[in-house]
């Protein structure tokens, strides 16, 4: 089983890389001067409050910012004990947020899924609108069909998210009568998961997935016409036609095959680009994904709030890459048979 | 009797331009072979594909009537719509394509793409298609039918693949086979056995077939009724014996004229002196190391040249034959100094008759500069190997801006001097190389390689991607300009009748090692070795009465096991190379 065993290696070497952007974040974070607390401390002294001042200073203690930064890092990521015994990442406690006063899994908790929602509804409208069109413009090049849908990516591309967004939401209700803002009912908030809430999320995901998506689906789009044209002047497709396959399913079976690969390979790198790309539209679209709020922590200097957010991102983005690469595997039997004698 | 396909006034062009194919016609009878031949332009391909329609998109069929009288009556293949000729292609009449690397597609099995021939016309089962062509397999020559079947197109040396190629064209049982210079992109001794298979299968089926070739050896091989075509017009067509034997058009006869071939008969010729020696390459080796699919096993070593010993005259033709493998360009590259032999292997450079050999493996900075003024290379593909964004003028005086020779208007001169002599006019100087054909491109890039006033010229296969007519130009003026430049030529190539016309002194190489090594006449007047046999065998001649002798060809071709006793080889036990008669050497155990 080559491909169980690669996709075994693929995820060692993810955990490993993991572990190094881990490294690399911690030390981004705490590149500026000082921390959360010792502004905190600089800020209480310097208005009289020293009541205040030993809570702060317990805080220090507590979450292990007296100590080395070196400790510091293994005991966030939880390699060893701190303060309260070992209690990282990987034991599954992601901290504590300076910022909100509360525990960094229960800011996170709920927009994190909703996150994951709108950047997977994202990356399913690039696909479902990439596909069918990027095959049709290249099926169809320089006809009017082509044509049109290179203007309609073009204007997709060349529209500024948040300007779509604004448009998007006044159309959208005055036609269509759309929810503004949110990505549910502001009466569902904190309530458990119901059949309604699930409709009320769904209705409020139409726009912003429209408005993420847009840029993506037409670099997409264009992408796949300019494989596929390639594709289509190489000589299998001739040995094709000469065997009397009818076009379009000729047209499936062989060079969409062929042109599907950067199509996949590209899963990776469309996530962390939707995710870092969606900050501004979730602000102005009032979503509550988790964009606004690591915009906030690392305003901050929240560094546990911000070190969870961007390794989560993390996480997303090579999960990306591992899918899109065992996909690759199961797509291409060329890259199975690399370096297998003949 | 109707014939089977009937072309009548075929004419067929691009966009707005002119005819690229005019007024065309020819008939194949049912069960014959019609091979359809001229030079690249001369619009035989286009004539072809326009049978099927199967033609670049701004290509359109201006005039005339293709008729195919099948077993449903005649069909107006011209008139009839995409639907129903699609019920045509691939079953009545099937096609075979140029390029088997990439006539298949290399992300799908073989054995899927060759049954899909049978789902699509016959509407069989996935099962009973497979039992099918895996009948088709073992008679196209797969040793392992079912393991073929399994397989991907990657996994395939060119022949096989042009088997599975032919398997494909013949699964449904055609009644007419549209060929499309099937073997040019095959070694000699394959296409002799892919043509010999094809021509079995025919003679078992009763399919008729058109051959389109710009080799007439093929042609004499192969065909019973000829078309000549050139610029889009037919010259001349009749039957294959008749016109072989005495082309009538002038056009047809400077075909035969151009077309190289072995000598029929040949007298041993004198050894050559082994004085004054420009280039030496004393038992050089070299091996690759592949590195193996996994980690936990062993890398794969590649011999690709093994105790490799030549030497060349001054101001002569040292040619070294063999096939794809067999480790000629290795050699010539190791002998320009390019890569460097294995622990052992020596190569001397002498650049006058008094001066002291350069060893060529072991230069400083400053002996390779001098090293490069005194070997140049000619390069096999005249369209990749000139930059299309460097005017001529350009091209030719790089290398003496490199080696800083003479001042700007004498670096122009000494251009304008060699275009000349290469025939070509010092008013192109200015041009791009898109605005010469391929004929003038090669003579560009032997000008190029002439500017350094070198000795000793490499001329890695300057004529394969070249017309006849045009390689036959090319080969005199490399003739012309060794005996008036006094140069010498390492010729490397695959084609042994263009060695047969220029090389002094043959080397036959396989499979790193080489094999036998005599002057070309020797060669040809009492070859030993059995894979030189096969390779002169296999050389398709255009006379019809020396057809390809697939004995000797299947008798050499394979691996070195083989063949007689006295001759094999393996990866450790080599036969030493021994001199038969003066100047004549094989490798046998004696």
């Amino acid at each position: 089983m080559a491909i169980l065993r690669y996709a075994i290696y693929r995820f060692g070497t993810m955990v490993l890389t993991l572990w190094v952007v881990s490294i690399l974040i911690f030390a981004i974070i705490n590149l500026p001067p000082g921390d959360y607390l010792s502004n905190q401390i600089a800020e209480l002294r310097a208005s009289g409050q020293t009541s205040g001042v030993a809570k702060v200073e317990f805080l220090r203690r507590e979450y292990a910012l007296d100590r080395s930064l070196t400790a510091q890092y293994l005991i966030w990521v939880g390699f060893i004990p701190g303060p309260q015994g070992f209690s990282g990442l990987i034991q599954g406690n992601f901290g504590w947020s300076f910022e909100f006063d509360r525990p960094v899994a229960e800011i996170v908790g709920e927009s994190l899924w909703l996150t994951v929602l709108v950047n997977l509804a994202a990356v399913l409208f690039v696909y479902m609108v990439a596909l069918p069109l990027g095959v049709l413009a290249a099926a169809k090049s320089k006809t009017w069909v082509d044509y049109s849908a290179a203007f309609v990516g073009y204007l997709g591309l060349a529209t500024p998210n948040f300007l779509l967004a604004l448009i998007m939401f006044y159309y959208g209700h005055k036609y269509f009568d759309l929810p503004i803002g949110g990505l549910m009912d502001p009466s569902f908030e904190g309530e458990p998961m119901s059949l309604d809430k699930v409709k009320s999320i769904l209705v409020h995901l139409i726009v912003p997935t429209f408005v993420i998506g847009t840029s993506g689906a037409a670099a997409m789009m264009q992408r796949l016409r300019a494989n596929l044209l390639d594709e289509l002047g190489k000589p299998y497709v001739e040995t094709a036609i000469a065997k009397g396959m009818s076009p379009p399913r000729m047209l499936a079976k062989y060079p969409l095959r062929m042109a599907f690969n950067p199509f996949v390979a590209d899963i990776g790198n469309l996530l962390p680009s939707m995710i870092s790309g969606s900050v501004l539209v979730s602000v102005v679209l009032g979503l509550q994904t988790i964009g606004p709020t690591l915009l906030t922590a690392l305003k901050t200097q929240d560094q546990f709030l911000a070190g969870f957010v961007l390794m989560f991102v993390a996480l997303l983005t090579l999960f990306g890459t591992m899918i899109s690469d065992v996909m690759l595997m199961l797509l291409d039997p060329r890259i199975q048979y690399e370096g297998r004698e003949t | 009797m109707h014939p089977l396909l009937k072309v009548e006034n075929l004419s067929v062009g691009f966009g707005r331009g002119d005819d690229v194919v005019s007024g065309v016609n020819f008939e194949v009878q049912p069960g014959q072979t019609l091979a359809i031949v001229g030079e690249s332009g001369s619009g035989k391909t286009v004539t072809c594909r326009a049978i099927l329609r199967i033609l670049p998109k701004i290509a359109e069929i201006r005039s005339g009537t293709i008729t195919l009288n099948g077993n449903n009556g005649p069909l107006d293949l011209t008139a009839m719509s995409e639907r129903k000729l699609r019920d045509v292609r691939g079953n009545t009449v099937s096609m075979i394509f140029q390029e088997p690397m990439r006539s298949l597609s290399p992300l799908h099995k073989i054995g899927n793409q060759v049954a899909e021939v049978l789902w699509l016309h016959r509407g069989l089962s996935e099962k009973a298609a497979k039992r099918e062509v895996l009948e088709k397999f073992e008679r196209v020559g797969f040793p392992d039918p079912e393991r073929a079947y399994g397989s991907y197109s990657f996994e395939m040396s060119g022949g096989m693949r042009q088997r599975a190629m032919i398997a494909m064209a013949m699964v449904a049982k055609p009644d007419l086979l549209i060929a499309d210079e099937p073997t040019t992109a095959l070694d000699v001794t394959t296409q002799a056995q892919v043509l010999g298979l094809i021509k079995e299968l025919q003679h078992e089926t009763g399919m008729a077939m058109i051959l389109v070739t710009h080799d007439l050896g093929i042609v004499a091989n192969m065909a019973e009724e000829v078309v000549v075509m050139n610029k889009g017009r037919v010259m001349e067509s009749g039957p294959a014996t008749a016109m072989l034997r005495a082309p009538a058009h002038p056009y047809t006869q400077q075909l035969f004229d151009a077309a190289p071939s072995i000598p029929a008969v040949a007298a041993p010729a004198e050894p050559l002196s082994e004085q004054d020696l420009i280039l030496q390459l004393k038992n050089v080796s070299k091996t690759y190391t592949m590195r193996a699919g996994s980690s936990w096993k062993d890398p794969v070593l590649i011999h690709a040249c093994r105790g490799v010993d030549l030497n060349l005259p001054r101001g002569k033709t040292l040619a070294i034959v063999g096939e794809s493998g067999s480790g000629k360009t290795t050699a010539a590259r190791i002998a320009l100094g390019a890569e460097p032999p294995d622990e052992g292997g020596e190569v001397l450079f002498r650049s006058n008759p008094q001066g002291e050999a350069i060893l060529v493996n072991k230069m400083n900075k400053a002996a390779r500069t001098a090293f490069q003024e005194q070997a140049q290379m000619v390069f096999q593909d005249p369209y990749s190997s000139l930059s299309p964004r460097q005017r001529i003028l350009s091209t030719l005086t790089e290398p003496l801006e490199i080696h800083k020779i003479g001042s700007k208007s004498e670096q122009n001169d000494q251009a304008a001097r060699m275009l000349r002599r290469v025939g070509l006019n010092d008013d192109m100087l200015q041009r791009f190389p898109h605005a010469f054909s391929g004929g003038q491109r090669q003579r560009l890039s032997i000008a190029r390689a002439l500017m350094l006033d070198p000795a000793l010229l490499v001329c890695d296969e300057p004529t394969s991607a070249l017309d006849v007519s045009v390689q036959e130009q090319i080969l005199t003026l490399l003739e012309e300009l060794r005996d008036r430049m006094n140069l010498s030529y390492l010729f490397i190539s695959h084609d042994l009748a263009v060695v047969a016309r220029v090389a002094d002194e043959v080397a036959v190489m396989r499979q790193g090692l080489v094999v036998e090594q005599a002057p070309p006449d020797t060669l040809f007047y009492n070859p030993k070795h059995p894979y030189t046999k096969a390779l002169i065998a296999a050389q398709p001649t255009p006379d019809i009465d020396r057809p390809i002798n697939l004995k000797l060809v299947a008798q050499g071709a394979g691996s070195p096991d083989s063949w007689p006793e006295a001759y094999r080889f393996s990866d450790t036990v080599v036969p030493s190379l021994s001199e038969l008669e003066p100047g004549h050497k094989v490798r046998c155990h004696v």
